[in-house]
């Protein structure tokens, strides 16, 4: 067995084979791998049984559930009117800026994925993102900076 | 029976007393029947923003034969500007799961689900953590109650009672046709009572404290506090509890930056008020309210005059456009035509009567389309374009 | 339940009973609600929203597909509420639609096109959406095309792939504006579960979802001097056809049928109903051997219950969903190909014509058999066995663009050569007919007597139930087959995917005692085909069935051994049933395939 099936099947060991299984085992693919692949949703069907064309029209329904390749760290930029008016803008171009990609990018080191997001529930501290499950929220473009280069490092550790 | 003319803040729901125990075995003492004309009787509607009698579902729920019944805890928060849900599951999630247990035990339910959205999975370790002490707890009383997590994974509708369900049993969040209804055929197919977290916890605060201390508060129709997730242009952005039936105009008063044009009271879904009509408008469940009522989530947007009116709907429609499950007509090609058609008119592209034919759209989306969604795109469409035309135009 | 509500439609006061949904209702009263999400044979979806009506004291209106009656309610289906809704509605279809109508393969047979033209939506004020998404056309299928500019998502296919087929190569993909109906991961259908039943395309309102046509391809062909064009006619499109010209449903035109094609310009008209009788024979033989083999010889190796493998998308389907169990499935081709190889050997012979000078087309009920004929193993002959697949409704097509008016047509009969049949080869186009054809020639085979059934009609294995089954038990029969004494014959009848998937989930568990399945992909069978007439619904089925079954009882010869040029094929060029010409031209090989 390969990663992926060892991953699927220690997943549909956990949450059961059953059709209410499907959306955790996406998450549990998703938390691993970033993303939602070919192979991996092909995985899924056989392992619980389900037609593949079902495994992804409802991973496509889910926002966070993505069908691309994408980085290690997926952030997410809150765009919902709160956010959009505090200064999401801004918070985006010096994300573009620092990290040297457009919207629904990835950097060519495939760490950073740039995406935004529908309301995060941060209002009162707009504006808000989320990079991979970690909220951050009251952004200004140098705190956005400071917390980029904290993940940078942490990755040059590695 | 006069509407409050100043806001009167209370404190039930953040109140942290350490006492769900002893709440839940005295609660669980009492007969079902007694239980459930205890909450019809405080007039608890629900929080999420429909404003359906709490009650009388949890009522029909419990009369219903089926052996296989569930709980759930719709903890989809997902209306702009509403972020009240996510603060009371990481202060006070006892009360919220206790509240279940108790609805488990009137309604014959012995699962109960919390679903989470994705975007609040930060929440999950302490929350697992509070679930395992209650469960333990459930152990040694011998209550058959369990309780777990289903995490959403980004997508607005499923919010929405049916579309969550359908997410649950491993789908598309799409929302299903009405009738049947949740209470007789819900999760599974089975009877199933949902409620927005805040509702729960006010079931809670009628169980402690007893109905009337509930009913007292608030105004007819409107019965006691609500949760304000207050935002936008204000100095003070957070959550308030506050008694409903209050006037917008004291609202500002109090939470506005002294420049405030517009109010956006219930999130995207809701309605904008705009300036010359906050004294006319009463927060609050539809009733014989003096002026308009609006109906709440609790969410308060604040925009002060620096905000181009254009702008914000602008921003809701490119929301509801992305967020419509895409199922039915309406929704699914209304919020594309909406959006559309205002950039179409501020560009010069259509005249501005096109604005008109917009409105009757959001009239026959109101009328038709399947779900809340669809149905509520014209509360904001209809306030802001009709108010603010000018600001559309030029 | 049989408690009746009480209700008024448009003010008149009328009883209904319970459970019925407003559609319903109106229905029962004459009244007509326009539906596009709605199918008789699909479950309720309520999503295309144009079927709303009014009921006091709601200010929302009701999607009447998805409302039952209530006691008292007061419903109103033409308010000028309704009216201005329903039209705006459609108004927003249209926008989201490529209504480029004069270009488009439904232009005349399309739900959306009729309700724009009875709702006289004459202006366009909402801003079209089609140039604003990048939609692509798929046409790698030999079968289908699916273009989405035209879908208006009423999800009407994806209920069919997966409620009626069981299949669901198609499904609902992303949400909002970006929501589409498409097949894992947007591949094309080609490269998907997809078995080419057509039934997509028959259940399409629009034209989001076409039979790939080989109209041109034809008629180039026929009007080629150097080419000999023959064609064959399936046994369900005689009772289709009329359908697409002004025939109510119901009717058989088969003569009318045969004179047309000859009027088209074909030079032989032949029918495929002789090839279903040859079916009968080889299939029926087969059967018989391999009971032969595990009763006496106790093989161990022979695969029983033998299944039918007429139906090319009930082939594809097993091939993807239970390839192991492909031994099940007889080696006989389906009478289309097994025509398709005579035509250009025993044919082409007899008839003294150069085999490449030949081009084959066959009329069909059927999208797949478009992709059987594409098979690569299909060139037993030497050459593809047959050229070139047309619907039901590609032949009407054919019929109108020549100006033929087909009602006026005096009857004509098949050429000779391949043109005869039997009844049990015309029933091959109703679900149980092939079930029934073989028990007529088997069990006269082992008996040596006609089967014990009024009149030849074996009524068990008749009718519309998803899977039905029938036993005959043998006795007293000839001495090659006095093995077989006192067996109980077991068979079972599925069509539709979704009931062969059960029979085959029953097979595969081992508890499935039938010796022989008839399976066939569509619902009804052939009648219902994916190639078959736009509408086609459970009422329709039945009314074609009744055609067929009358059209059997009406033939002199009922049974597929008696068919005079079957004996003149086996003595001429066949020999006997799987002998060695037969093998090599008439049975076939499958294909393991991909479940996901």
């Amino acid at each position: 067995m390969d990663p992926i099936q060892t991953l699927v099947k220690n997943l549909a060991e956990k949450h059961g084979r059953s059709r209410e299984s499907v959306l955790p085992i996406l998450q549990g693919v998703v938390e691993q791998e970033k993303f939602l692949s070919e192979r991996s949703m092909i995985e899924i069907a056989r392992e619980i049984d389900i037609p593949a064309a079902d495994v992804y029209g409802t991973a496509t329904f889910y926002s966070f559930l993505e069908t691309k390749p994408t980085g290690q760290f997926i952030i997410r930029v809150c765009k919902t009117i709160t956010c959009a008016m505090k200064g999401k803008n801004q918070i985006l171009f010096a994300i573009e800026d620092m990290l040297k990609i457009g919207l629904g990018e990835t950097t060519p080191d495939k760490q950073f994925t740039l995406l935004e997001t529908n309301c995060l529930g941060w209002c009162h501290k707009a504006p808000a993102m989320l990079i991979n499950d970690e909220i951050y929220t009251e952004l200004t473009p140098e705190k956005v900076r400071e917390i980029l280069s904290g993940y940078m490092k942490v990755n040059a550790n590695h | 029976m006069a509407t409050s003319n100043q806001l009167k803040r209370v404190d039930f729901i953040f109140r942290n007393e350490n006492d769900w125990e002893k709440i839940l075995s005295s609660t669980l003492e009492r007969k079902p029947q007694e239980l459930i004309n205890e909450l019809i009787s405080s007039e608890l509607k629900g929080r999420g923003g429909a404003g359906f009698p709490t009650g009388l579902k949890w009522k029909l729920t419990a009369e219903s034969k089926e052996k296989e019944k569930y709980v759930i805890c719709n903890a989809d928060e997902g209306e702009p500007g509403t972020f009240k849900d996510r603060e009371i599951l990481s202060r006070v999630p006892y009360k919220v799961l206790t509240a279940m247990a108790i609805c488990g035990y009137i309604t014959g339910a012995k699962k109960g689900y919390i679903y989470l959205r994705g975007e609040y999975k930060f929440l999950l370790p302490e929350l697992n953590k509070v679930i395992d002490e209650f469960e333990y707890y459930c152990k040694e009383t011998n209550l058959d109650f369990k309780i777990s997590i289903f995490m959403g994974s980004g997508a607005y509708i499923c919010g929405e009672e049916t579309a969550l369900m359908e997410s649950m049993e491993g789908k598309r969040g799409e929302p299903r046709n009405k009738p049947p209804f949740p209470t007789q055929a819900g999760f599974m197919g089975k009877p199933t009572v949902i409620n927005n977290v805040e509702t729960l916890v006010h079931t809670f605060t009628i169980f402690k404290y007893g109905a009337k201390k509930f009913y007292d508060l608030g105004v007819q129709y409107s019965r006691g506090t609500k949760l304000f997730s207050v935002s936008g242009d204000t100095p003070k952005p957070g959550i308030y509890e506050l008694e409903l039936g209050m006037s917008l105009q004291d609202f500002v008063y109090e939470f506005g930056d002294g420049d405030t044009k517009a109010v956006q009271v219930g999130g995207a879904s809701g309605f904008l008020v705009p300036r010359k009509k906050f004294k006319d408008a009463a927060i609050g469940f539809k009733g014989k309210l003096t002026g308009i009522s609006l109906p709440t989530g609790g969410s308060m947007m604040l925009f002060n005059s620096s905000r181009s009116m254009f702008n914000v709907l602008d921003n809701y429609l490119e929301f509801f456009r992305e967020e419509s499950c895409g199922q039915c007509t309406p929704c699914r090609v209304g919020c594309q035509q909406l959006l559309l058609g205002i950039k179409a008119v501020k560009r010069g592209e259509k005249p501005a009567s096109y604005l008109d034919k917009l409105l009757r759209l959001t009239e026959t989306m109101q009328y038709t389309a399947k779900c809340g969604l669809g149905q509520s795109v014209a509360n904001s469409f209809s306030s802001i374009v009709e108010n603010f035309r000018e600001e559309m135009i030029y | 339940m049989s408690k009746k509500v009480n209700i008024t439609i448009n003010g008149f006061p009328v009883e209904i009973a319970t459970g019925k949904t407003i559609l319903e209702a109106a229905e029962e009263q004459g009244i007509t609600i326009p539906t596009l999400c709605h199918h008789k044979d699909l479950c309720v979806a309520g999503n295309c929203r144009v079927c709303v009506v009014e009921v006091a004291g709601q200010n929302r209106l009701s999607a009447a597909c998805a409302t039952p009656c209530e006691e008292g309610m007061e419903i109103l289906t033409n308010s000028l509420k309704v009216r201005n809704s329903r039209k705006q509605i459609i108004e927003l279809l249209l926008a989201e639609h490529n209504a480029d109508c004069t270009k488009c393969y439904r232009n005349g047979n399309c739900e959306l096109q009729t309700l724009a033209s009875e709702y006289k939506i004459m202006t366009q004020d909402f801003i079209e959406l089609v140039p604003l998404k990048h939609f692509s056309i798929d046409a790698y299928s030999p079968s289908i095309i699916k273009d989405d500019s035209k879908c208006i998502r009423c999800q009407r296919c994806v209920r069919t792939c997966a409620e009626l087929q069981g299949v669901n190569a198609l499904t609902v993909a992303h949400k909002g504006d970006k929501m589409k109906i498409t097949t894992f991961f947007e591949k094309a259908m080609r490269d998907v579960v997809c078995t080419n039943c057509g039934q997509c395309v028959n259940h399409c309102p629009t034209g989001a979802l076409v039979e790939r046509n080989y109209i041109e391809e034809v008629w180039e062909a026929i009007a080629n001097p150097n080419k000999h064009v023959v064609v064959q006619t399936a046994p369900a499109v005689r009772v289709g056809l009329g359908e697409e010209l002004g025939l109510k449903p119901g009717k058989s035109v088969t003569g009318k049928m045969v004179a047309a094609l000859k009027r088209l310009g074909f030079d032989s008209v032949l029918d495929t109903d002789f090839t279903a009788d040859l079916t009968i024979m080889e299939e029926g033989t087969e059967l018989l051997t391999r009971l032969k083999k595990a009763l006496v010889d106790n093989d161990k190796s022979v695969a029983l219950p033998m299944a039918t493998s007429c139906s090319p998308g009930w082939i594809k389907y097993i091939e993807h969903m239970f390839p192991e169990h492909l031994n099940n499935l007889s080696t006989c081709k389906s009478p289309q190909q097994m025509f398709g190889a005579l035509a250009k050997t025993y044919y082409a012979n007899a008839r003294n014509i150069k085999p490449e000078d030949i081009v084959s087309v066959s009329i069909m009920p059927c999208t797949a058999k478009k992709y059987e004929a594409f098979r690569p193993e299909m060139h037993d002959s030497g050459y593809r066995d047959v050229d070139y697949v047309l619907t039901t409704r590609e032949l009407a097509i054919l019929i109108k663009q020549a100006g033929l008016d087909f009602n006026k047509l005096e009857p004509a009969k098949y050429d000779r050569l391949m043109g005869e049949s039997s009844g049990a080869g015309v029933i091959f186009g109703a679900t149980g007919g092939v079930m029934e054809a073989a028990l007529r020639t088997a069990y006269e085979i082992v008996t040596g007597r006609e089967v014990p059934f009024e009149n030849l009609n074996i009524i068990p294995v008749r009718g519309s139930d998803g899977i039905r089954e029938a036993s005959i038990k043998i006795e007293n029969p000839v001495e090659e087959w006095a093995f077989l004494d006192g067996v109980e014959l077991k068979c079972a009848v599925a069509h539709g995917l979704i009931n062969a998937k059960s029979v085959m989930e029953s097979v595969k568990a081992g508890t499935a005692d039938y010796h022989f399945i008839e399976f066939m992909a569509c619902p009804g069978g052939c009648l219902g085909g994916g190639g078959q007439p736009i509408p086609t619904n459970p009422e329709i089925r039945r009314k074609r069935a009744e055609a067929i079954y009358a059209e059997d009882e009406g033939l002199p010869i009922r049974k597929s051994h008696d068919n005079p040029e079957i004996k003149k094929l086996y003595k001429d060029f066949l020999k006997e049933p799987l002998g060695e010409v037969s093998h090599h031209l008439l049975h076939t090989k499958y294909t393991k395939r991909e479940r996901y």
